[in-house]
């Protein structure tokens, strides 16, 4: 049947000069697009309210707007949030009246015309924790991907470990690039789905490299681009596999998860798309530019497999 | 040949056994409950006769509950809606004034599972609505206020040893501190060795400029780091007794760092005035009137109609030295009024400043302070500012110690003030930067949209594993259903929170746990297809995966732990639950999945296998 016909020969690394002018081109778009016209943030950091409110019938947006602009808020962004009952208001950050909190105001101007509204979400987040979430964040990126160079580097060879971190730089480059290119929103949890991707690209490339260091030890005779091209064909199933299962949950996340985790869902599946291609591209791929051959792995490598598979006996 | 010793199989069955025990809890549901509690600062008893009064008071009303537990900290009672729940808590608030009286929802879990500390999942606010609110201490005023502070003492001290002093004022030209001016050199030694000996925690500067003697005194960079991690403290304690006294159930107060400090109130909706408790600065300060002769000892303060007043400098007693404060009707006017009670020392100084002053006039000065963080040119800026207000002047009539009464307030006011002042002073005005609310329908959404994801997600996975893994397929599915259950369990156990992310964490690792599985299978497959027998290819299929698996997972794990060190709220939510699923989906692919397998096959004849 379909599924099991995953063990054709494909010369993947002989393509790799297109994969590569492939990953070139997603790269420079989105680098192209960061420069230009750089990320929609979230109020997580800009600062600002938004507020979610709920009609028992579908709202007019326009309506919203006008009675906002009106009544002192005319920055007031007005839009649906799933769908034509839920309207989401994003504000700047406002001066707060002590009798009547802005949300308070928001919902007694949207019932004056005497409809059905009631109150779903407010967020208010100050100037300063904006700053703080966007120096942070990028820290989080920057110290994991350190992380992963380190352990790579140890349990593998730096060239892998170059090639991992390549990898994921790329991944989160063209994933960003993506909200940026499409002015998607960029949130908190898009940051959260962002780790998460360098976490499952990861995992795929390991896996990958795994089997090239079994195999540069197996198959002495063969040259490296034959020992790569070999071992990613051998690991073609489990590679689709996986990352169709989890492919398919994110569907049903973006699908079923709701209006607030859309941004999450779409960052994640579109990390695995990617992170799949790259672990088989990138990441051998700048291991192999690199120059990694089974002289650079076998000695040490044989020593420190034998002690981990004795050590770990289930 | 792939066989599991007995002790393997009798370990996979217990941690199934107590997982799914632990993680039982989450499918009972929750009752309405009304919870009634001692208020803080009173020495209130939840006993036999309380609940006897309650009970009265509900069947008075005409309201039926499931029924109630008493703790010696908390008496619950259960209904069978919402509707019952609202009317019994209006009617018990009105009988039981002294106490506090919460909604909340109890859980329905047998008491012989709770027994055994079993309870269901944390949710987080995203689930169960409510509010969050993030606070910043403004440790900058809490550093003046401690050189008011010590002002004043010196003032005293000075007196007290016969020294005169030209000056003694905060420095507010550079970067703050305490400056004390004196007439001539001698003096200023003498000043200086008396601070000395009096305080260890000050850095003392000699100034000369001219014909000025001055010191200039400030905090070491101990006593600073000291005086923040008490100022936090403080305002932690005080914002706890503020939240009993609003009546919530299972609030969350934290630190977060090293001047925030983390709010959550699950279930409020009413954020006004969660929001004008929590932050309220307010306090009291009582001060005799300045004659006309002494108009140099005095500062000029407002009444509440704008006109002006003076009073003297030195402070009779402050809002610190009120333990206990109630909200009353004033006998004689009929107009609103606060009760307090000093403590101790508040009291004799009272007592003796009351005694010397009949017939003179006191004013009670109403202080706030206020924050607020704007953004400026692309930064922000924080101003703060402290309004002053007399509420009152009145005739000390006769002398009066511990316990007596403030007017000028209108009702409302005199209520808020009273809880602020039993609830305790915060050390330092705070402001909030990050307020979340979830409203409830919001919550109860995100929960079914979650737990739909989990099991679609669930159901794909599986059918595509047994699709392509046939028996096997099914093994697999088998351990991710006990990764879910043994996950949903260690949830439980930590009371970890979960969110709507975590949820997502839980279906990302229905998809990702399986990974391990196809691993080990794909592993067997091409050991069969390497013409291996099929004993062994399960032997050698396992065994070699491993190592793989293990790089994998822990690769994966530290981009988990970043996320967790990083997030907040929701976000590590989902930290949490991705970093636990991939641990237990160690265990469940790799053991569970051997074992059933083993039981399976292990030591039988096999031609082929079904994989």
């Amino acid at each position: 049947m379909l599924l099991t016909r995953f063990d054709y020969k494909f010369d993947f690394m002989g393509k790799r000069h297109i994969a590569l002018l492939l990953s070139g081109i997603l790269m420079a778009v989105s680098l192209g697009s960061l420069f230009v016209q750089g990320l929609v943030f979230g109020i997580d950091f800009t600062g600002g309210t938004l507020v979610e409110v709920g009609y028992s019938q579908p709202a007019d947006i326009e309506d919203i707007r006008k009675t906002l602009h009106e009544n002192g808020f005319p920055d007031a962004v007005v839009q649906h949030f799933g769908s034509s009952k839920e309207v989401l208001i994003r504000l700047g950050v406002h001066e707060e009246s002590k009798e009547e909190p802005l949300s308070s105001k928001i919902l007694r101007l949207l019932q004056q015309g005497g409809e059905k509204v009631d109150m779903r979400r407010v967020e208010y987040v100050g100037p300063q924790i904006g700053k703080e979430l966007v120096e942070k964040g990028g820290l989080a990126v920057i110290y994991t991907l350190i992380g992963i160079l380190i352990y790579v580097g140890f349990r593998f060879e730096y060239r892998f470990a170059i090639g991992a971190v390549a990898a994921l730089v790329h991944d989160t480059v063209i994933v960003v690039g993506f909200f940026s290119l499409f002015r998607l929103e960029f949130d908190l949890t898009v940051l959260a789905a962002l780790l998460a991707v360098i976490g499952y690209s990861l995992n795929d490339t390991i896996v990958v490299f795994d089997r090239i260091r079994e195999n540069f030890v197996k198959l002495r005779k063969q040259a490296s681009i034959n020992v790569m091209n070999i071992s990613i064909n051998q690991m073609l199933g489990r590679t689709v596999m996986t990352s169709v299962t989890t492919a398919l949950v994110l569907i049903i996340l973006f699908i079923f998860g709701g209006e607030l985790i859309h941004g999450f869902s779409t960052a994640l599946l579109l990390g695995v798309i990617i992170g799949t291609y790259s672990s088989i591209y990138i990441a051998s791929a700048s291991a192999l530019g690199l120059g990694v051959s089974k002289v650079d792995l076998m000695p040490v490598e044989k020593e420190g497999e034998e002690k981990n598979t004795e050590g770990f006996k289930w | 040949m792939n066989h599991y010793p007995l002790w393997k199989y009798l370990l996979i069955a217990a941690v199934i056994f107590i997982c799914g025990l632990y993680a039982l809890p989450n499918i009972f549901g929750e009752d309405p409950a009304v919870q009634i509690s001692p208020a803080y600062a009173r020495d209130m008893k939840i006993d036999q006769a309380l609940q006897e009064t309650a009970e009265a008071e509900l069947k008075n009303a005409n309201i039926s509950f499931i029924r109630v537990d008493r703790t010696p900290r908390q008496l619950l009672f259960r209904f069978k809606d919402t509707n019952t729940q609202l009317k019994a808590s209006t009617v018990l608030k009105e009988a039981l004034p002294k106490y506090v009286v919460a909604q909340n929802l109890a859980s329905t879990t047998p008491d012989w599972l709770r027994a055994l500390g079993a309870q269901a999942m944390y949710l987080g606010l995203d689930l169960r609505g409510g509010v969050h609110f993030l606070m910043q201490v403004d440790m900058e005023t809490a550093i003046r206020q401690d050189e008011e502070t010590y002002i004043g003492e010196m003032r005293t001290l000075f007196r007290e040893n016969k020294l005169r002093y030209k000056g003694i004022s905060r420095d507010v030209s550079g970067d703050g501190g305490i400056l004390v001016s004196v007439a001539d050199i001698e003096k200023r030694d003498q000043a200086k060795k008396l601070i000395e000996i009096e305080y260890d925690d000050l850095v003392i500067t000699e100034i000369n400029e001219g014909d000025e003697y001055r010191l200039h005194l400030a905090f070491t960079e101990k006593a600073l780091i000291e005086n923040r991690q008490k100022a936090l403290e403080q305002n932690i304690t005080t914002l706890r007794n503020r939240v009993n006294e609003l009546g919530v159930s299972e609030p969350v107060i934290q630190r977060q760092g090293d001047e925030r400090i983390v709010v959550q109130l699950p279930g409020v909706q009413d954020t006004a005035r969660a929001k004008e408790i929590l932050g309220a600065t307010a306090t009291l300060e009582f001060r005799l009137v300045a004659d006309d002769d002494e108009k140099l000892g005095a500062r000029s303060y407002k009444r509440r109609d704008g006109s002006p007043v003076m009073l003297k400098r030195r402070v009779i007693a402050t809002g610190d030295q009120i333990v206990d404060a109630a909200a009353t009707i004033d006998q004689r006017s009929g107009r609103p009024a606060t009760v307090v009670r000093l403590d101790n020392k508040g009291a004799k100084r009272m007592l003796m400043i009351t005694r010397k002053n009949v017939g003179k006039p006191m004013a009670v000065v109403f202080m706030e302070y206020h924050i607020k963080t704007k953004e400026v040119d692309g930064k922000p800026v924080t101003t703060r500012s402290k309004s002053e207000e007399v509420i009152n002047v009145a005739t000390i009539q006769e002398e009066f110690g511990k316990n007596f009464q403030v007017t000028g307030l209108t009702s409302s006011e005199a209520n808020n003030l009273a809880l602020l002042l039993r609830a305790g002073a915060l050390k330092a005005p705070m402001e909030i930067i990050e307020e979340r609310t979830i409203g409830p329908s919001l919550g109860q959404e995100n929960i079914n949209l979650g737990v739909l994801s989990i099991m679609l997600g669930f159901l794909a996975v599986m059918l595509f594993m047994w699709m392509r893994y046939k028996t096997f397929g099914m093994v697999a599915n088998l351990a991710l259903l006990m990764n879910v259950v043994i996950l949903v369990a260690l949830l439980s156990l930590l009371q970890a929170t979960l969110t709507l992310p975590g949820m997502a964490g839980i279906v990302l690792t229905l998809g990702m746990a399986v990974d391990a599985n196809v691993l080990i299978f794909e592993k067997i497959r091409e050991e069969i297809a390497n013409g291996n027998s099929p004993q062994n290819s399960i032997h050698v299929g396992y065994e070699k995966a491993f190592v793989t698996i293990f790089d994998a997972n822990i690769t994966t794990l530290i981009a988990a732990l970043m996320l967790f060190g990083f997030g907040t709220g929701p976000i590590k939510g989902f930290a949490i639950t991705l970093s636990l699923g991939i641990i237990t989906s160690m265990f469940t692919a790799i053991m569970l999945s051997r074992g059933v397998i083993n039981f399976l096959y292990g030591g039988k004849k096999l031609d082929k296998l079904s994989v």
